[in-house]
């Protein structure tokens, strides 16, 4: 369902309940920070390039993170970096939601073993809201990530705490 | 174009005993050793010298070279200490087209080789690099830095030596899967 | 009265819109002039080198293509030749024309991006969806054969994973038929565009001795004049069949080896890989592409430098082999730690802006600088 509870046809007035309408603003305009940290970065670029238009869902990349909303945390996170993504998350103003993409930030990927300067999951550091698996992920999965993560958004409550 | 043989013998010719042996007998490339203590004289004559004319380091890579010795103490227990690190320079003269590679070897215990930063800009970063990674101090370098890990990293911890050990913790964050 | 001042030290990264990865650039500023850059790296380090000497000599082509991932067919192609040197192994005629084709797609592909993210960070954002549309073809060429969009572990020591589909010469042909005169249009949006000049030409000017000096390879040489290729002058592969000229900057906008000439070499190097493929897909023969890959792959003792001429520049592979299952150290040399390296000489002088136009024009990696 949308936002619309009911429409007077003769008025510019709509019912709708408050969660509905924060929720449908806060899911179709959820800019990015834009921030590329290895080979996803490239599967990023490409999906917010012509051929599949990360634009069409809202998805704008910012530059600096006090006017993001979400950081898709695209590839290996080192120790080094990892520090400094806390604080760029740290950064950013509530609501704020996080796309852990590709297989290096959900667990270290392919460097889990013998990675001694990989972080094994960018879990570790700052909470995830939505994993998107495969390395890289194809450019469509990340969209099918970006589509769970508004049905996440779609379910939020300013009431009660969902998970 | 001068074959590696040939390198050899002008190089023995020029500095004699800081030159060891020219090592052939194995596949692929052939290699000099080289005393570490004379890398900087030895790499500015490769680099000036009109036969020569090595105007580019490829690569410098530092080795560990895996060769401890095994000692045994009263009570029987073995323990590895000493073996060697080592340098490789990996040399390409472009005017010419000839290449060779150069190793210096040096003790583990207190790894010491001059800096050919000053003559090749490409070995700057290849240093830091091969300090930050085996270990290996070069003498006169500008900045011995680490480079590819954190500055604070455990100070006498270099990963790509053969007995390394990987770290629990690095500032708070579990590294071990 | 003299006024006191001092420099101001700058902080650029490792989160900046500039999208070259993380690298963090710190610039002591005389005003807005830049005194010096101090570039800090390694927020990528992957420990690829640690890597290569825990696995098997195929387990590491899937690393290998982790280290620059816009030219993965190239690191994959620079390490099969690596150990097939040590080797000794001769692979079938075929497999070496479907390595150059893969090859030189892979660096129209590299240098579209590279062309694209420059006129992005230099405030041109068309040219950007351009070239990306042109490379998107080139994907699902590779994601026709061997399956994946930019990961590909498609090269194996004495061969390759998969042969070339059946419909791959004509549809390669067909898409160089379409993009030829892409790059005219290409050019036409950016290249010669009078604000793009402005900000490139006589910016960032790098002279050949220097560049030697520092070991500058691949467009960032020959864009200071200095006519120097591996396919030409140490040729690996069987690139010494073809025929082809090795673009270098003329300073035609300014001077010889500023940033528009490095950005010109790439563009004229797009053509000269056109020109490859199509003599590639005219010559090759029919066969077997997996009768050379060894059930077992152990060098001998031995030690091997191998190297090719990756999009960036010269790719090398150091090996040392003990005889064993897996390479005893395997140092990569990669072009684009060689070239960031150079920054601090080339901003020297500058203006803040002018950094993001010479970072740009040296197309780094962060994966294969860090590793």
């Amino acid at each position: 369902m949308g936002i619309l509870d009911k429409e007077f046809s003769d008025s510019n007035i709509i019912i709708t309940n408050f969660d509905n309408l924060m929720n449908w603003a806060r899911l179709s305009s959820l800019w990015q920070l834009g921030f590329g940290l290895a080979c996803c970065a490239i599967e990023m670029m490409a999906t917010s390039a012509s051929h599949y238009d990360f634009d069409r869902f809202g998805v704008i990349p910012r530059n600096t993170p006090r006017q993001a909303d979400i950081i898709i945390i695209s590839g290996t996170v080192t120790l080094k970096m990892a520090l400094r993504i806390k604080r760029l998350y740290e950064q950013i103003a509530d609501p704020k939601y996080i796309i852990s993409m590709g297989s290096c930030s959900n667990c270290g990927g392919p460097y889990w073993e013998h990675g001694y300067h990989v972080l094994k999951g960018v879990d570790r550091v700052i909470p995830v809201d939505v994993y998107v698996p495969g390395c890289p992920p194809r450019p469509e999965a990340l969209l099918e990530g970006l589509l769970k993560l508004q049905e996440k958004i779609r379910n939020e409550s300013s009431v009660k705490k969902t998970a | 174009m001068k074959s590696s043989k040939e390198i050899f013998e002008i190089l023995k010719a020029e500095f004699g005993d800081k030159i060891l042996e020219l090592k052939e007998d194995i596949p692929v490339d052939p290699y000099i050793i080289v005393t570490p203590d004379s890398t900087e004289k030895i790499a500015r004559f490769l680099h000036d010298s009109s036969d020569l004319q090595f105007d580019s380091l490829m690569v410098l890579s530092g080795v560990d070279d895996n060769n401890p010795v095994k000692t045994k103490d009263e009570e029987g227990t073995e323990s590895l200490s000493g073996g060697t690190l080592s340098v490789y320079y990996h040399l390409y003269s472009i005017p010419l087209n000839h290449k060779i590679v150069i190793r210096a070897v040096t003790e583990k215990e207190n790894p010491m080789v001059q800096s050919v930063e000053s003559v090749w800009k490409t070995a700057d970063w290849h240093e830091r690099e091969a300090f930050d990674m085996v270990g290996i101090r070069f003498e006169n370098h500008p900045d011995l830095t680490r480079i590819l890990l954190p500055y604070d990293w455990d100070e006498s911890s270099f990963p790509l030596r053969k007995d390394y050990k990987n770290p629990e913790f690095y500032q708070g964050m579990k590294i071990p899967y | 009265m003299s006024i006191k001042t001092e420099h101001m030290v700058l902080n650029m990264g490792p989160q900046h819109p500039s999208t070259h990865g993380v690298l963090r650039l710190e610039l002591e500023l005389n005003g807005e002039l830049i005194v010096n850059v101090k570039p800090h790296i390694g927020y990528l380090h992957r420990c690829f080198e640690k890597h290569a000497e825990a696995m098997t000599y195929p387990q590491i082509i899937p690393y290998t293509d982790r280290i620059d991932y816009l030219a993965s067919i190239y690191n994959n192609f620079g390490y099969a030749v690596t150990v097939e040197k040590l080797m000794g192994i001769q692979v079938p005629e075929r497999v070496e024309y479907i390595r150059v084709i893969f090859g030189e797609l892979q660096r129209i592909a590299s240098h579209l991006v590279a062309i694209g993210t420059y006129g992005l960070d230099i405030g041109a954002f068309t040219p950007f969806l351009y070239c990306f549309r042109d490379r998107e073809k080139i994907l699902s060429l590779f994601e026709m054969t061997c399956g994946a969009r930019l990961l590909y572990n498609y090269i194996w020591v004495g061969g390759l994973s998969h042969d070339i589909h059946p419909e791959f010469v004509r549809l390669t042909r067909e898409f160089l038929n379409y993009f030829r005169p892409q790059v005219e249009e290409l050019n036409q949006l950016l290249s010669y565009n009078k604000i793009f000049i402005e900000r490139t030409a006589n910016i960032g000017i790098l002279p050949a001795e220097t560049a030697i000096n520092f070991g500058m390879t691949g467009p960032n040489l020959r864009g200071s004049g200095v006519k120097f290729d591996l396919r030409r002058n140490d040729p690996y592969s069987i690139y010494d069949r073809f025929d082809f000229d090795i673009p270098v900057g003329d300073g035609r906008m300014g001077t010889v080896g500023d940033c528009w000439d490095r950005y010109f070499v790439r563009v004229l190097e797009i053509e000269q890989s056109i020109r490859i493929i199509e003599q590639a897909l005219d010559q090759i023969p029919e066969g077997d592409v997996s009768s050379a890959i060894p059930k077992r792959i152990k060098p001998p003792v031995g030690s091997v430098y191998g190297r090719v001429e990756n999009p960036r520049g010269e790719l090398g592979y150091f090996l040392i082999s003990d005889g064993g299952l897996n390479p005893f150290r395997l140092k990569v040399r990669g072009p684009s730690f060689v070239s960031l390296s150079v920054m601090g000489e080339l901003c020297k002088g500058h203006l803040i802006a002018d950094v993001i136009a010479i970072l740009g024009s040296i197309d780094i990696v962060l994966g294969e600088v860090d590793r």
